[in-house]
């Protein structure tokens, strides 16, 4: 364990090319699924956040569920859809980092559709009167909610991030952990557990806690800066 | 310098209210309200806490419907008419922005001149804060900020609810005075409030309502020194008015 550690720690510090290939792949794959589910995501929390229609409790639980998706089951999905039998089987995705990126975007979609549209309804609760007076129109209010929500909604990116780049069953499935293409950090970490190279999984593992910190502290920082300005 | 405030001649007056009965929860807050509203000038709408004004105003403006009776602002309802309003709230909503951006917001959302809002903070003593965090303002600052947001609409009533409420006279002061400044360019002025002395200084007459109705409707020169109502004159008295 403790040699397999301090491997770890020299590949990390030694710049190893296959390592920071496959932390950069990670990192591409998650935060494009991410910007993609935040854009997909934010408007649907934003609109359920403020509209008041039939069947909207039924919304809110599905929303709720949805943020429970098993991996694998997304995985099998989009790979059931993107394989060459499959309807989308001609773009010739699968088993490529898009096929991941649409993968995990699937499955944070639903997280941060979710978590928003807590955040904006708490936030509409105290403007939705003086909206109301101006006269906004629907898209002006949503508009407005989300920038005036932005620094609470960077947490609610940053939980996405978190799921996407510690997932592992459905980039697998629709990936295949191919060396030099779609291997990512938790599917090689996966590899070569199974492998007995421990040295090059906790290197990975390693690097993974300190994105996962250093996003984390990031977002606090801007976090604790908008508070001071009461922005937040 | 850009011109911040137009005149007006308001084609919304008169204001009449008839019969307005407005339930909340089986309370009756309003119980056959009627009022004649016209021409121009500062109405003040005064009467103990609970009388009902904040939700008579909120009806004037829209915001939400009554449980029966009729409000006409000209020929039209409120909620055909909050355009062309502003209600200023006890409690100003700012943005989590800056003081400029919270004007900005409101002259790209009504889609009025956005190179009016220097001019506007300028006329509300703001200029100096244009780029400080809004919510980071003092209560007096805060109010005049939200004055200045509800004239960057151009309104032709200007709603205030208890504007000055908790504020030291100074800002007080500064408040009357941007109201009055409207008031003399035409904007109508329906002022909620509890201080007699700002009443007596800016009211052309007064609205005194009592348990959910109007008690009297009368011209301040008349109000202050010969109340009609008895609620009225307990007001101004000093006695506990329930």
């Amino acid at each position: 364990m403790g040699e397999a550690l301090g491997l770890a720690v020299g590949l990390v510090l030694s710049g190893d090319a296959d390592l920071l290939e496959i932390v950069l792949l990670s990192l591409r794959v998650s935060l494009t699924a991410t910007a993609i589910a935040c854009l997909v995501g934010l408007p649907v929390g934003a609109l359920v956040a403020i509209g008041r229609f039939r069947g909207r409790n039924a919304v809110l639980i599905l929303m709720n569920a949805l943020m429970g998706l098993p991996p694998v089951v997304v995985g099998l999905l989009v790979y059931l859809h993107l394989s060459r039998s499959g309807p989308l089987g001609f773009l010739g995705l699968l088993y490529t980092p898009t096929a991941m990126i649409i993968a995990q975007a699937i499955l944070i979609t639903p997280i941060v559709a979710a978590l928003s549209r807590q955040v904006l309804e708490d936030l509409h609760i105290e403007y939705a009167e003086q909206f109301r007076s101006l006269c906004l129109t629907r898209w002006q209010t949503v508009q407005a909610l989300l920038w005036d929500a932005r620094y609470s909604l960077l947490t609610v990116g940053l939980a996405g991030f978190g799921r996407a780049v510690a997932e592992v069953g459905a980039v697998i499935i629709v990936g295949g952990n191919i060396d030099h293409l779609t291997r990512v950090m938790t599917t090689a970490i996966a590899l070569e557990t199974s492998k007995g190279d421990l040295a090059l999984a906790l290197a990975l593992g390693i690097i993974l806690l300190v994105i996962a910190l250093g996003v984390n502290a990031a977002v606090q920082a801007v976090r604790m800066t908008a508070a001071r300005q009461a922005y937040v | 310098m850009k011109t911040a405030l137009s005149a007006h001649a308001t084609a919304l007056l008169p204001l009449t209210v008839r019969d307005l009965v407005l339930r909340v929860d089986k309370a009756t807050v309003l119980d056959g309200v009627n009022l004649d509203l016209g021409g121009r000038g500062c109405t003040m709408i005064m009467g103990a806490n609970g009388a009902g004004k904040s939700l008579l105003l909120k009806l004037l403006h829209g915001l939400m419907p009554s449980t029966s009776g009729r409000i006409s602002w000209g020929e039209h309802a409120p909620s055909e008419v909050t355009a062309r309003q502003a209600l200023v709230f006890q409690k100003p909503v700012l943005l989590r922005r800056s003081v400029a951006a919270n004007i900005d917001f409101v002259l790209k959302a009504r889609g009025k001149d956005m190179t009016r809002r220097d001019a506007l903070l300028e006329h509300v003593g703001l200029s100096h804060k244009a780029g400080q965090p809004a919510r980071l303002l003092s209560g007096g600052e805060a109010q005049r900020l939200a004055l200045a947001r509800a004239l960057a609409t151009d309104p032709e009533v200007l709603l205030l609810d208890e504007p000055t409420a908790s504020l030291d006279p100074a800002s007080v002061l500064a408040i009357e005075s941007i109201v009055s400044e409207a008031c003399s360019r035409g904007v109508r002025i329906i002022f909620v409030t509890h201080d007699i002395g700002q009443a007596r200084r800016i009211a052309d007459d007064v609205v005194f309502l009592h348990r959910g109705r109007v008690a009297e409707h009368t011209a301040a020169a008349t109000f202050f020194p010969e109340p009609h109502s008895d609620a009225a004159r307990n007001y101004l008295s000093g006695k506990i008015v329930v």
